[in-house]
Parts: C-alpha cells; sequence; structure tokens
C-alpha cells in the first residue's frame, strides 16, 4: 500500500466533526447490513428447534366422558402431558368450595377452575406446578393426600379437590387446559 | 506456530515436511524441550489424565452411535440391543457410561489442584476461565447424554432440569417450549439432545486447544506456586513428565476398569433400566452423582424473596434456586478476580488452606444433601452448605486478601526441592 493511500481523507470530503469520515458512514452501513443479514439467516436455525406443524396438530384431544363414573377419575395424554379428568362426588365439590380463599397460596374459587354447568368435571394438566412430576391421586387406592385431592411423592406437595395447592413446594395450582364441552359427555381439549 | 528458528531433521522425509509445515518442530517444542517445572507431584497428572477420558469418550460415543436410535419409540430397546446383541457393545456402552464419572473425577481433582495451589491467579486467568467454560460444557453434555437412553430418570431428569428455565421471568415459558420443540419432552427433544450431545465434545476439544494453548504461554503452576527462574528450576517435558504423566494414567485407568468390569452400574441408577413413561414419576429424582452437588444448591432455596408486608414476591423460590445453581459456576470463573492475594500456593497460605479444605468437605455435603429427598434436617442443612459455598468466595477470600499473613516463600524451586533432599537425607 502507498503512502498516499493510508492517508486519512482530507476535511474537503465532507467531514461532520471530529475524525468522521464517509468512511465510516460506509462501515457502520456496511455492519449493520451485516448484521441484519447474519440475524435473518440465524432465525430460521433457531426457530426450527421451536414445535413443528405436525407437533402443533396433535395439540387438541378429544376425550368421552360417558364411562366415567362419579368417583372416578381418568388419565388421557393431550401434547404429551397427563391430563387429569375426575368425576367429582358431592362431597368433594362441596370440600372445594367450602374453601377460605384467604387460606390459599394461589387464590382461585373452584368455580373458577370448571366450567359452569359442568362442575362435577374437574379437568386439568396432571403436573405438579414445582419440578414437572406426576401426582398421585388418580385411583381409588392413591394416597390423595390431606386434602382430598391429589399427592405429589417428589417433594410432598399436596393438591385439593380442586387441584388447588395447599401444602407443600408447588407455587401454583395444578393448570387448567383450554378445553370445551362439544356435547354434554364429549370434551375438546385444545 | 510459525517455525521460528528451525533446525534441520536428519530424516530426509520428516525434513522435506517439517520445512513446509513445521509440526515435528513445533512437537519436539511444546512437549519434547518443554521447560516444566521440577517439583510437581501426582495431582499434575489430572489435565492429563482427563485429555485420555476426553479422548475414550470421543471414541466410545462414536462407535456407540452407530448402534444407537434416537427416537422414543426404539432409543431404549436399541441400547438394550448394544447391551445384549452388538459385538463387545456392553463393553463400550460401560466404558461410555462410567467414562463421564471419570471424566468429571478426574475434571474435578483438576479443578481442586488449581485452586489449592492458586493456579488461576496472574498471569493464568484466561486459562482458568477457559477450564471453566470447558467444566460447563461438559456438564452440558452430560446431561443430554444421560436422557439418550430413554430410561425413566433419562426421561425425568430431562423434564426437571428443563422445567428450570421456566422460572426465567416472561420468556421462561418460550424457552422451555423451544428447548423441548413440542410441550413436553418428547421425540424432538430426544432428537436434539443426540445431534447436540454429539456435538459438544467437539467445541470440548476446540476449548481444550485454547486451554492447552494458553497453558504453553505461561507455562505451568507448580506446587510452591513460584515461577521458575532459570534452567535448574525446570526439567524437559520428555521424558521425565510424559514418564510421570503415563504413569498416574495407568493407575487412573486400572482403577477405572475396576469399575468397567466388575461394578459397571454402581454410579448409575436402577430406575434408568425402566422405559421412559410421561405418566409416571419416580418417587425420587436424583441426577448422576457428579450434579449432585449443584442440584442441592438448586433445592436449597424453598423460600420466596419478597417485600415486606407487601406480598409482593421479587424472587420466586424456583428462580432463586436456578440463579443460585449457576451463579455457583460464575464464582468459580471469576475467582481469579475475587482473590487479590499475591501468594499463590495454599503450602504457604495457613488461613486460604483451611478455608479451601472446609470448601471441599462443605461440596461433598451438599453433594449428600443433593442425593437425600429435600425434607426434614436435610434442607436446612443444605443451605447452610449454600451460605459457606458463596460466602468462601464473596466474604472469606476478598477478606483474606488483605487479612491473611504472608509466610516466607522459598528463594527458588531448585532451593526448596534441595534442602528437603537434604533434609530426607540427614
Amino acid at each position: 500500500m502507498s503512502a498516499d493511500q493510508t492517508k486519512k481523507p482530507s476535511s474537503t470530503e465532507g467531514n461532520h466533526g471530529e475524525g468522521e469520515t464517509r468512511r465510516d458512514f460506509l462501515y457502520l452501513t456496511a455492519a449493520a447490513f451485516g448484521a441484519v443479514g447474519a440475524g435473518s439467516f440465524a432465525w430460521p436455525l433457531i426457530d426450527q428447534m421451536n414445535p413443528a406443524a405436525d407437533t402443533l396438530a396433535l395439540s387438541s384431544t378429544e376425550v368421552d366422558l360417558s364411562p366415567i363414573e362419579e368417583g372416578q377419575a381418568i388419565t388421557v395424554m393431550w401434547r404429551g402431558k397427563p391430563v387429569f379428568i375426575r368425576h367429582r362426588t358431592a362431597k368433594e365439590i362441596e370440600e372445594a368450595k367450602a374453601v377460605d380463599l384467604g387460606e390459599l397460596r394461589d387464590p382461585q374459587t373452584d368455580e373458577e377452575r370448571v366450567q359452569e354447568g359442568h362442575e362435577k368435571w374437574l379437568v386439568m394438566v396432571g403436573i405438579c406446578t414445582h419440578l414437572g412430576c406426576v401426582p398421585l391421586g388418580q385411583k381409588n387406592a392413591d394416597v390423595k393426600g390431606e386434602y382430598d385431592g391429589w399427592f405429589c411423592p417428589c417433594h410432598g406437595s399436596h393438591y385439593d379437590s380442586s387441584g388447588r395447592i395447599r401444602k407443600g413446594p408447588a407455587p401454583t395450582n395444578m393448570a387448567i387446559p383450554d378445553y370445551t364441552f362439544i356435547n354434554d359427555t364429549m370434551i375438546k381439549i385444545g | 506456530m510459525s517455525s521460528g528458528n528451525r533446525e534441520k531433521l536428519d530424516n530426509p522425509v520428516m525434513e522435506w515436511v517439517d520445512s513446509r509445515l513445521p509440526i515435528f518442530s513445533l512437537l519436539q517444542k511444546e512437549y519434547g524441550i518443554f521447560p516444566t517445572p521440577k517439583n510437581f507431584n501426582y495431582f499434575w497428572n489430572f489435565g492429563a489424565i482427563a485429555m485420555v477420558m476426553l479422548s475414550l469418550m470421543i471414541i466410545t460415543g462414536i462407535v456407540l452411535a452407530m448402534s444407537y436410535a434416537a427416537n422414543t419409540e426404539i432409543a431404549f430397546d436399541s441400547v438394550e440391543r448394544i447391551m445384549r446383541d452388538v459385538n463387545h457393545g456392553w463393553l463400550l456402552r460401560y466404558l461410555h457410561s462410567n467414562g463421564a464419572s471419570f471424566f468429571f473425577i478426574a475434571v474435578y481433582i483438576h479443578i481442586f489442584r488449581g485452586m489449592y495451589y492458586g493456579s488461576y491467579k496472574q498471569p493464568r486467568e484466561l486459562l482458568w476461565m477457559l477450564g471453566v467454560l470447558i467444566f460447563l460444557l461438559m456438564m452440558a453434555t452430560a446431561f443430554m447424554g444421560y436422557v439418550l437412553p430413554w430410561g425413566q430418570m433419562s426421561f425425568w431428569g430431562a423434564t426437571v432440569i428443563t422445567n428450570l428455565f421456566s422460572a426465567i421471568p416472561l420468556v421462561g415459558d418460550s424457552i422451555v417450549t423451544l428447548l423441548w420443540g413440542g410441550f413436553s419432552v418428547d421425540n424432538p427433544t430426544l432428537n436434539r439432545f443426540f445431534a447436540l450431545h454429539y456435538l459438544f465434545p467437539f467445541l470440548i476439544v476446540g476449548v481444550v486447544f485454547l486451554h492447552v494453548w494458553a497453558l504453553h504461554v505461561t507455562g505451568s503452576n507448580n506446587p510452591l506456586g513460584i515461577e521458575p527462574k532459570g534452567k535448574q528450576d525446570t526439567l524437559p517435558f520428555h521424558p521425565y513428565y510424559t514418564m510421570k504423566d503415563s504413569f498416574g494414567i495407568v493407575v487412573f485407568l486400572i482403577i477405572f476398569a475396576g469399575f468397567v468390569f466388575f461394578a459397571p452400574n454402581y454410579m448409575g441408577h436402577p430406575d434408568n433400566y425402566i422405559p421412559a413413561n410421561p405418566l409416571v414419576t419416580p418417587t425420587h429424582i436424583v441426577p448422576e452423582w457428579y450434579f449432585l452437588p449443584f442440584y442441592a444448591i438448586l433445592r436449597a432455596i424453598t423460600f420466596d424473596i419478597a417485600i415486606p408486608f407487601t406480598g409482593l414476591v421479587l424472587c420466586p423460590a424456583k428462580l432463586g434456586g436456578v440463579l443460585l445453581m449457576f451463579g455457583s459456576i460464575a464464582m468459580l470463573f471469576i475467582l481469579p478476580f475475587l482473590d487479590k492475594h499475591p501468594v499463590r500456593s495454599a503450602r504457604f497460605r495457613p488461613w486460604y488452606k483451611i478455608a479451601l479444605i472446609l470448601f471441599v468437605i462443605n461440596a461433598f455435603v451438599l453433594g449428600v444433601c443433593g442425593g437425600k429427598p429435600a425434607e426434614g434436617f436435610w434442607v436446612p442443612l443444605a443451605q447452610l452448605c449454600t451460605v459457606y459455598y458463596f460466602a468462601f468466595f464473596v466474604v472469606i477470600i476478598p477478606f483474606l486478601n488483605k487479612k491473611e499473613p504472608v509466610v516466607p516463600l522459598p528463594n527458588s524451586i531448585n532451593e526448596a526441592v534441595l534442602n528437603k533432599n537434604t533434609k530426607a537425607a540427614s
């Protein structure tokens, strides 16, 4: 490189301030375009990790409730997770409604956790909100915890008959998925 | 890596290569005559041992991948097929699974060596930080590898650990969905874990290269923690340390072989021989032993941090645990900048020595806590140990910077070695 090429461009080339040149502007625009280009190429590489179309297509499940007797519960798979569906007894509904909201860690009334007119059906994601274990309480012989609901054997969380956290390390109630009643005995989850 | 002042080689073929790519000169300079402090003890074997374990893991891993299938339908069976039907498959898998444990044993001793003899101090800060980066990559690799057999512990370990990211405010759930590629740990998760488990060891090799490069710029530390002052303080790496390292490697591999052949499942968990079932959680989820201290720190935070009387939660318990767990590694990373005491070796730092030995005991107790159910007195014990873990870095070390008395150091490595020898003789 010859000496005059390395010289700084003279001020007649449009200096706007101390040491600023048109070349700086070119550097900045080139870098900015480079960054946008790299970013737009990186996005497909990252986004491919998100759920694929077929995974999303499997994200709803229909369940027939008619064979579930009062007091029984079933577990269905939805999005790879267990969903608890319990046909609650009058006593369990009564207990869930009688609770004083002030003593709940994650205050929610029983009405907010079931659908109107279908209070006997509790539908929720059967995953403990602590570290993701599956609580016991679905089978009649299972331990149901101190509140007639579910008990997580991993770290000892107790849930009541509305699936609300009552005792133990879990921070929130078990989640209620989006679901709709197609008719009186069929629901669609998701 | 240029040839510099290259000496001519006698062999004409080697000379032809070396004059074009000075690979023989480089080996001679870095592993032949490389001047190395002459007072190493056996703690200095573990870098070389870790390197051997890394190579072993890559070699056995590549051949296992020839028979493994990363699909939730057949992953478990493909591993059982390796164990029963593939020629020598049982040996390769046991070498790989126990190899992970022994790699961590070597690296933990290597890290302890660095802490005890102050190897992280100026001018080796970057060398140390690259080492911590290798440790982090190892943890990620080991975690993903443990998921591949798709047993109960694989599945539930993956569920619990990926769920940690849901503790991040606002974006946590989106990150977890991104990691899973679905709405739970499932086939897409297994597939990507396999791809990354295959990739990460090569990243480790890359960082190891930088780690060794940095080592060859500064030279090794030594048990006295004083720099060599001349030829009388050092020995050529070959044959002195090639021989000493080889001896250490053989002893280490004998112990390793003992586990592989006589107790291959001692460090594993029987639940992982049950195929993964998303509907049934094992009663007691524990990670592999090398993660237990960090798992204990994660679970030690059982309380929210809130603004008093307002009920506003600043940091929920789950987030607090996650932050501290990653913070525990971050502490190691910034250790060179916390410890400003001019003396390197704990031999001449009586107070630091006590604090460090307590730190090691503390880490073992944390490990025990991590393996127990989080109930009863294990919870306050884990909390106490977590407090000491962090206090060691942010309270004790900065306190010692100013207060610890300086013990006189020997004048040179040579003098210290000769004095020891004359004492032993008399």
